[in-house]
């Protein structure tokens, strides 16, 4: 990696990571997040994540799958977070595999709501 | 859906229609990959640094943080842009930036959600106030307790350090500045700055008296500046938004917002950040969702074992540094401790100080003996063998601790004991005077008995008494033998009737 040494480059990576996002969304590719902090961990989100990768594309969903830190709902670990194309993402809690199957049959491939979600109670600031 | 200005403008204008939580400091959390140095860039890491550097003007930030009215986020309040300053005024050959990650408070877990969230934003800030201060050095002192912080550290640091955010002439302005990790043994008084230094230094984790401070001779015996992770992970947003921004949110002395670790007997238990100025009320009933099963509120604790509990008196209070004192406890690094009707506020303040007695350093004598006499004081009453006298006692005792102690541990370590005792004293005179527990939690005050005309005979509840006191006959009321009972509760969980109270 070459060192950064003006803040162009470094808007140029911004640009670029904003332009690749852009992309996913525009090729229909799902992201999912989860959280897999030391909480998230505890409460068993490594199997969750590992279902998620693996699940995704044997059904043939095209999907970007991230480890985030946490997402602050200690009463609802392990949690994840879906934005399907076009849409607002959505947090669902509890998420064992099991109702990580029924996530990926029933939000992600029709778009119906499933048990388990929590309405986002935040806003966060972005920065310029 | 509300956006970020709405939030300020509810606020200022005291709408109460959405209690909504404002993330500054745990902006990136659950959205970026933590060890994806190109996801935090995604989301405007290091564009603070680029412009702290492309200014040229330490001076200036250094007045930036000052007037947004930043204020140290690990419990003492102290405003971060004067420490800033203060450290940046001695001329010394080295100086240090340190990072207090020593986050020990009972039930706190803001540092490490934002460490494991988003550890950029802290190499970010450090490195932001190594060019303020003229340090080109930076610490992250962080307890070992802490496997998966110091990983995901361990990785931000390697890749920053790749792409050049650390390490030689950063972004072209010719300013060197490197992190190293040390580790600490998880003291709690270790998060005390003295302490904190002796213990990277190799020596036993003890405070020493102030002044000297840290900001003129510190780590080493060099000028060394120590802020909390929370307070770091706030400066990013503050020099790229500006201070005024950030002043424009908060109460009058307490600027921006606060992240609060909620636990205890609330619905909804979670990492929550609110501006300064929200109510424990929008906290823990619109936010937290209220209290589990119904029950009603009793208290919440703040400030952890340096802190205090507040009671139903001050649920309109608005969330502040000044506030939570004149209440009694402190802001703390921001653990939440939710209490209801079932929790025996003398058994609170005996759980705090059995911690400070275990974590008490043993430098200097009112902490070490002091704080061990106030746990024996509490336990006497606890068993029903307090007197008025011993009140007093535990008062007077809590004042010659705090006033005489060396460093904030014991300073502080009282407070649990005072706002129990002021809140809360006809719970402490119930205990003394009719030797009994009104939420029914301390052993030797209690009884439990079985109400006949509930009781059905089932012996659901003689079957699963480990000590074999309670007889009665299949279809005949049961009894319990209070000399044989050790008062376990196994016969009030077991029983399906509500035969069984606690009396």
């Amino acid at each position: 990696m070459e060192r950064i040494r003006t803040a162009e480059q470094l808007h140029r990576i911004r640009a670029s990571r904003e332009q690749m996002s852009l992309e996913r969304r525009e090729q229909g590719i799902v992201e999912v997040r989860v959280a897999l902090a030391t909480c998230g961990l505890a409460s068993g989100a490594k199997s969750t994540y590992e279902y998620l990768v693996e699940e995704l594309p044997k059904r043939h969903i095209e999907a970007r799958v991230l480890r985030t830190g946490c997402m602050g709902y200690c009463y609802a670990e392990p949690t994840i977070e879906v934005t399907l194309p076009g849409a607002e993402p959505m947090v669902f809690g509890g998420v064992d595999p099991a109702r990580a199957d029924q996530i990926i049959e029933r939000y992600i491939r029709q778009g119906e709501m499933v048990d388990g979600h929590i309405p986002r109670n935040y806003e966060k600031v972005t920065l310029e | 859906m509300l956006n970020e200005e709405t939030v300020i403008r509810n606020r200022a204008e005291g709408g109460k229609t959405s209690a909504t939580q404002l993330r500054i400091a745990l902006r990136n959390c659950g959205v970026i990959d933590p060890e994806d140095i190109e996801d935090a860039i995604g989301q405007g890491a290091y564009a603070a640094l680029a412009k702290v550097l492309a200014d040229g003007d330490p001076e200036g930030t250094i007045r930036t943080i000052m007037d947004s009215g930043l204020r140290g986020r690990g419990g003492g309040g102290f405003p971060t842009g004067l420490k800033w300053q203060l450290s940046a005024r001695p001329q010394a050959d080295q100086k240090y930036v340190v990072c207090n990650a020593d986050e020990g408070d009972p039930g706190a877990f803001m540092d490490r959600s934002i460490l494991e969230g988003d550890p950029h934003t802290v190499l970010e800030a450090m490195a932001i106030c190594g060019y303020c201060i003229g340090a080109t050095k930076g610490l992250i002192y962080i307890r070992a307790e802490y496997p998966l912080a110091i990983e995901r550290l361990h990785i931000a640091i390697r890749q920053a350090r790749d792409y050049g955010f650390l390490g030689e002439d950063l972004f072209g302005s010719g300013f060197a500045f490197d992190i190293e990790m040390r580790y600490g043994a998880g003291a709690f008084v270790c998060g005390e700055e003295t302490a904190l230094i002796h213990s990277m230094e190799g020596l036993r984790g003890e405070p020493t008296l102030k002044p000297p401070f840290p900001s003129e001779s510190g780590y080493l015996g060099k000028p060394t500046n120590v802020n909390n992770v929370e307070t770091f992970a706030s400066v990013p947003p503050i020099i790229l938004k500006g201070a005024a921004w950030f002043a424009s949110i908060g109460t009058e002395k307490s600027k921006g917002t606060k992240v609060f670790a909620l636990a205890g007997k609330i619905n909804k238990v979670g990492l929550i950040e609110v501006p300064m100025g929200t109510t424990l009320r929008e906290v823990i009933y619109e936010i937290g969702g209220g209290l589990q099963h119904g029950k009603a509120f009793k208290a919440v604790q703040t400030g952890g074992p340096s802190g205090g509990c507040l009671t139903t008196a001050h649920l309109d209070t608005p969330i502040d540094y000044d506030n939570l004192i004149a209440a009694g406890s402190m802001m703390g690094s921001g653990g939440m401790i939710v209490m209801d009707e079932d929790d025996c506020m003398v058994s609170v303040a005996k759980f705090f100080l059995d911690f400070t007695v275990e974590e008490s350093c043993g430098k200097c004598t009112p902490c070490r003996i002091g704080n061990k006499r106030l746990y024996e004081l509490l336990e006497k009453i606890t068993r029903g063998q307090g007197t008025r006298e011993d009140l007093d006692h535990l008062y007077n005792l809590s004042l010659v601790i705090k006033d005489t102690s060396l460093c904030g541990l014991g300073q502080s370590s009282p407070n649990p004991v005072l706002s129990t005792l002021h809140n809360f004293r006809d719970e402490y005179l119930a205990h003394v005077d009719e030797h009994k527990c009104p939420a029914g939690v301390c052993r030797e005050l209690i009884r439990y008995e079985i109400v006949p005309e509930n009781c059905v005979g089932c012996t659901a509840c003689a079957r699963n008494c480990p000590v074999n006191a309670i007889s009665g006959e299949r279809k005949q009321i049961h009894f319990i033998d209070q000399a044989i009972c050790i008062k376990c509760g196994a016969c009030l969980e077991k029983c399906k009737f509500d035969a069984v109270i606690i009396n």
